[in-house]
């Protein structure tokens, strides 16, 4: 009985196995491969073994690893908890018994997430223009402050400011989430607030004791998969700088860096070097998250992820 | 002591209240929602701007031109003049620095008017000029219905492919007993988290040898093994499904593939079609894959890849570059608009769980 279950399951993992081989493991493999080699593909005859001489540069030698590490640390810092609270927050908005005309609202508030990223950057690159930008324009005229012009707020060229203006583009995916959040909100059952309604639980009682402890392993797959694009965070920069890491260098992210090492520069084994680091700190950093998320994560049909 | 006998205030009726905050939080949602598409606001009204008005000082923010009046073959360039203690729209007629002659666009037979100060401190009047042709003009140089059927074609054939490949694995890991199904599971994640980089390098060559690159397929068929954020929402769902159901079926003697499509598949619509709108828009944004894969290849090229060479080349032209930004954004607006139904009816349906 058991033989034929784990049978059957295999059946089922299947796909996935085969694509595992085929699309991760071995070319994984191959590629630390490559970390070892000193390979240039538009030189293939160039081509020597190194040893770990890639590793030792990219940990101890090249300063500039550290560095594009941490700025994805400090901007994914700023990012996935505003990203997420505001995904969260809207999600409980639009869940609101109050709100007139939800579906609209949800399309709308989804719509930006289905711009491809380039125009989104391209169209945010505008409104956030120094001089023409309405951000700025709005900002002057409601306030009064000087926000237009090189004296004003240069979202894009301040490096105080361009974590923020980044996080704001970010701000228009914010659909998926949203809407996966929206989505386990609905799956709350109604009768647990109603038992609270009669319990006389307010309105934020409910929240905190119900509806957050019901959504925590949607909370928990959107905090994962946010970690892990951070660490990834590769096109906006791309779009608007060419990965120049202007300004001051604060927009070389570790995906950029690891873009110019491998395509710009073809340094293909050091590419695999930063690819194989990147790995490792993104799996490290992933079971920290489910070594916590038994203290957390409430799944209602009892087996832990 | 006093407000032990003051008689108790009669409260706001229940109802009255509910509106009042029905307004309220709408009102708020609303003024998030405007800040929000603030952006769009923008990508919209420059995409009909004309290319000349981006070069004008004090220009006003929605399209226009500076308004101009023709009287008797000639044009008189029109402005904001200070007289009668209003402000009227006027054709300038002879420049002075000292006064200016103007004439009424209204009433041009009543002759010149003089106005005392110098014609270069008055502001000129403008009028609405939507350059909708902008669209067009954008949609014909970017050769977009090729870059459409790409796009189409990609997102289509690899979002059946993810969805499918992805509900099995997910059903393999959410019910059964595997040995080593937490270490494979774990490695199914290690994939989520792996960056594509890690992997590209030796893929790419491999494709390399077998021909592929400069053709879709690359980017196709590893769709069909499965995606491994996709098998992770969906098992979730799964997971979060009674078994009464389908171990009532095993009772009966069903296999698992009639209970995969007759009791997984139809409970887990709303995980399905989740992962289906998701993966369609990712495919409909991928930009790395198809970049490296299909580069050289611009007849092949997806809306994503082509919009940056697009970019690249008219980068100067902001009204192009936006309308064109958003002709990449309408298909999906009006895909989501008809697909959310189908979404949100599933999640009531699995809601209500009978």
């Amino acid at each position: 009985m058991q033989k034929k279950e784990t049978r059957w399951g295999l059946f089922f993992l299947s796909p996935w196995m085969i694509g595992f081989m085929l699309f991760y493991f071995l070319p994984m493999i191959a590629s630390f491969g490559f970390s070892l080699l000193r390979y240039n593909p538009a030189v293939p005859e160039a081509t020597v073994y190194i040893g770990f001489a890639n590793w030792i540069r990219a940990i101890v030698t090249d300063s500039e690893v550290l560095l594009s590490f941490s700025r994805t640390i400090h901007f994914a810092a700023i990012s996935l908890p505003i990203g997420l609270g505001f995904a969260l927050f809207l999600a409980l908005l639009l869940n609101s018994k109050r709100v007139i005309g939800k579906s609209l609202f949800r399309t709308l508030f989804y719509m930006p997430s289905m711009i491809p990223l380039v125009a989104t950057v391209l169209i945010w690159n505008g409104v956030l223009n120094e001089h023409t930008g309405w951000i700025n324009i709005f900002i002057e005229r409601l306030t009064g402050i000087q926000a237009t012009g090189l004296q004003g707020i240069r979202w894009l060229a301040d490096p105080q400011l361009v974590y923020f203006a980044y996080t704001m583009f970010g701000l228009w995916g914010v659909g998926n989430a949203m809407i996966i959040f929206l989505a386990s909100l609905q799956g709350v059952p109604t009768e647990l607030y109603e038992a609270a309604e009669i319990d006389g639980a307010n309105f934020l009682q409910q929240l905190f004791k119900i509806t957050v402890p019901m959504i925590t392993p949607v909370i928990f797959y959107q905090l994962v998969l946010g970690v892990i694009g951070s660490l990834q965070y590769f096109l906006a920069p791309f779009v608007l700088t060419g990965g120049s890491g202007f300004p001051g260098g604060r927009t070389r992210f570790y995906m950029v860096y690891f873009y110019k090492q491998s395509f710009a520069f073809l340094n293909m084994g050091y590419g695999a070097t930063l690819a194989w680091l990147m790995f490792i700190v993104a799996l490290i950093i992933t079971i920290i998250l489910f070594g916590t998320a038994k203290y957390w994560v409430h799944y209602a049909a009892g087996e832990e992820a | 002591m006093t407000s032990k006998k003051l008689p108790k205030r009669n409260p706001v009726p229940k109802k009255i209240r509910d509106r009042f905050s029905a307004i309220l939080i709408t009102g708020l949602t609303l003024a998030i929602l405007a800040v929000f598409l603030l952006p769009m606001g923008y990508g919209i009204v420059t995409a009909i701007k004309s290319q000349a008005q981006f070069g004008f000082v004090g220009a006003p923010l929605w399209p226009a031109s500076p308004a101009t009046f023709e009287y008797e073959g000639e044009t008189y360039d029109i402005y904001e003049v200070p007289i009668n203690d209003r402000m009227d729209r006027l054709g300038l007629a002879v420049r002075g620095r000292q006064e200016s002659q103007f004439i009424d666009p209204d009433n041009p037979e009543a002759g010149l008017i003089t106005w005392e100060g110098s014609w270069r401190s008055l502001e000129r009047a403008w009028e609405w000029d939507a350059q909708w042709d902008n669209f067009r003009r954008a949609w014909d140089t970017i050769n977009f219905p090729r870059l459409l059927w790409n796009t189409l074609r990609y997102a289509g054939i690899t979002t059946f492919g993810a969805v499918f490949s992805s509900a099995l694995v997910a059903y393999g890991f959410a019910r059964f007993r595997i040995p080593g199904k937490n270490i494979l599971f774990m490695l199914m994640l290690s994939t989520v988290i792996l960056p594509g980089a890690v992997t590209l390098i030796p893929t790419y060559f491999v494709f390399l040898q077998i021909g592929w690159v400069g053709t879709w397929l690359p980017l196709i068929v590893p769709a069909f093994f499965s995606w491994g954020t996709n098998v992770f929402l969906i098992r979730q769902f799964i997971m979060s499904i009674p078994k009464d159901l389908d171990e009532a079926a095993m009772m009966d003697g069903a296999n698992p593939i009639r209970i995969f499509f007759s009791i997984i598949l139809p409970q887990s619509v709303p995980a399905l079609t989740a992962v289906a709108l998701f993966h369609f828009f990712w495919a409909w944004n991928d930009f790395f894959g198809p970049l490296i894969y299909l580069a050289g290849n611009p007849e092949k090229f997806p809306i994503t890849v082509g919009l940056t060479a697009f970019n690249n080349l008219y980068g100067a032209q902001t009204n192009l570059i936006q309308a064109a930004s958003l002709l990449t954004a309408v298909i999906p607006v009006i895909i989501f608009f008809f697909a959310q139904r189908i979404f949100m009816q599933g999640v009531v349906i699995t809601g209500v769980e009978k």
